[in-house]
């Protein structure tokens, strides 16, 4: 009996045999915790309407994953939580005043179209949550741009409209924004809380960077592209945002508003859709914040932070073509030759 | 082209499904993402290819004997851009609106793959009649794609169809861009691929 017993503990299985505790659906729910300060702050400033289009979102975005692939007979993949988190992310890049459909739409969109018909988690070349929101942004142009002034009262009154602080800037210029918030310091305060015009979810910096916070300490996300991407737009704002010559911008106004920090932490930084070395995500990075300084500066929209991200999403692959390290023993033909 | 020569009524059925121009070639799709945000449109240019593309078949198959192996390709390119030239200037007077909106892609049917492909694979084999039945099928397989095509995308687009209003509500704009178009053609050709793996025992686009 014995020997059979010790027989049985001698298990043969190939490397690795030590695991950690992490999981695609661990990462996943993780993220989607870090998002919910974000959540909390919108319903404050936007009233029960923010939760409503977030959880419609998220509800018709796990829906229709579940839907397709069962009615494909393939096993539903709902519980890891990326259709969740994508549909949580459509949900915080849209306006609150949006009607009932406009969020079913665009998680059908995100969902069917930008993930699964490219093979799932882990194929899809684009951010799904972002497709959404440009499918939205070019079918729905008005009422994508309707943005509610925040009230910080819970019982929704007469929502007046708005514009988004970046709108202002590209309309009227820096002047009659510092004449709406008040003064300066209004103004950053405003923005760094979240009491301003915009999509639910990006408004609150303070929020968004608590989040992020937990995502870099638990090491889900590393610093590169989301310091490289603000860095980029800061320097591109303070050198070219001005109206008296270079150097003369302002760029705590356009690392405050728009979707910067939710786009730059939560966004860019999608495993599936970024490069995965550290050196090209930092080209990725920069390429995603001169994109979106040029969109905001000089293109139609006032924000660019969507299709900034969008675009360098089909470079990833490229870019980690190019960066790719050099292999271990390996020597350059060239200087051989030369010798 | 085939071994066993194929009745005309295949060679129609061969052009419109089996070997449709856009969901299964996948040629000349430069038009079909051009010019199908409107079902007038779509049809307008289908129905130029459609006479195009089998007199073209006829004239080639009647000069078979004739055209030296070497410089048949100009003599192709001529004879298509002569028939090309007459459905440009009918549409140019009898069709003014139309023209002035998809006049640059009725001139651009010279370059069609599709008319090009089927003068060189299958007219220039082939007897008249048959050649015509095949131009012909092809021409309204064409047709058939730039029908459903565009019908989405205005319907979708537009709330229209032929430009009359019929759905009211907020369109999906981007159905009636260019991105609607890439979106379109390509869910569609999925679709067909399935209906014909799914129905026909068929191995898609790939497989035909």
């Amino acid at each position: 009996m014995a020997t059979e017993a010790k027989a049985h503990e001698l298990v043969v299985s190939v490397s690795p045999h030590v695991r950690g505790k992490e999981t695609v659906a661990r990462i996943m729910w993780t993220v989607n915790l870090s998002l919910f300060p974000a959540f909390l702050m919108s319903v404050y400033y936007f009233g029960p309407r923010a939760a409503f289009v977030t959880g419609l979102c998220i509800l018709s975005a796990v829906l229709s994953e579940h839907f397709y692939q069962t009615s494909l007979k393939k096993k539903s993949s709902i519980g890891d939580g990326s259709a969740f988190l994508t549909g949580l992310l459509l949900g915080l890049n849209l306006p609150a005043s949006v009607p009932f459909y406009i969020p079913i739409v665009g998680s059908l969109i995100a969902i069917v179209i930008t993930k699964l018909l490219f093979g799932g988690l882990g194929y899809n070349v684009f951010n799904p949550a972002l497709i959404g929101r440009a499918f939205l942004l070019i079918s729905f142009p008005k009422l994508m741009t309707i943005w509610t002034e925040p009230t910080a009262q819970f019982v929704a009154m007469d929502a007046k409209t708005t514009a988004t602080p970046l709108g202002i800037l590209k309309e009227e210029g820096m002047a009659k924004l510092i004449e709406i918030f008040g003064d300066k310091a209004d103004l950053y305060t405003s923005l760094l809380m979240g009491n301003r015009a915009g999509s639910l979810g990006e408004t609150s910096v303070i929020a968004l960077l608590i989040g992020a916070a937990l995502l870099l300490y638990r090491g889900y996300i590393t610093w590169h592209i989301p310091v490289s991407f603000i860095a980029t737009v800061g320097v591109m704002a303070w050198a070219f945002g001005g109206n008296s010559g270079l150097f003369s911008g302002d760029p705590i106004i356009h690392l405050l508003s728009g979707g910067l920090i939710l786009g730059a932490f939560f966004m860019a930084t999608d495993y599936v859709t970024c490069p995965s070395i550290r050196k090209g995500q930092i080209i990725f990075g920069i390429g995603c914040g001169a994109i979106t300084m040029m969109i905001r500066l000089k293109g139609g929209f006032p924000e660019g932070v969507m299709f900034a991200v969008l675009l360098m999403n089909c470079f990833a692959p490229l870019i980690d073509r190019g960066v790719k390290s050099k292999m271990f023993g390996a020597v350059k033909v060239k200087k051989e030759q030369k010798k | 082209m085939s071994l066993k020569p194929k009745s005309n009524i295949e060679l129609i059925k061969n052009g419109m499904f089996g070997e449709n121009t856009i969901f299964r070639m996948a040629i000349s799709l430069c038009p079909s993402i051009a010019v199908t945000n409107g079902m007038k449109n779509g049809v307008a240019l289908g129905i130029s290819v459609v006479f195009v593309q089998t007199m073209v078949n006829m004239t080639i198959s009647l000069m078979r004997k004739f055209i030296h192996p070497k410089i048949r390709i100009p003599i192709f390119m001529l004879v298509i851009a002569g028939y090309v030239t007459i459905i440009d200037l009918l549409m140019a007077t009898y069709a003014r609106p139309i023209y002035k909106e998809i006049g640059l892609y009725i001139q651009i049917i010279v370059a069609f793959a599709s008319i090009f492909a089927r003068a060189e694979v299958f007219a220039s084999k082939n007897k008249v009649f048959s050649s015509m039945c095949d131009g012909f099928g092809m021409g309204l397989g064409f047709l058939l794609a730039m029908i459903v095509i565009s019908f989405f995308r205005e319907l979708l687009g537009k709330g229209a169809l032929f430009g009359i209003p019929i759905v009211s509500g907020s369109p999906l704009l981007i159905m009636i861009l260019p991105a609607g178009g890439f979106l379109a053609v390509g869910l569609l050709m999925g679709f067909f691929n399935w209906i014909d793996m799914r129905f026909f025992g068929g191995k898609g686009a790939s497989g035909v």
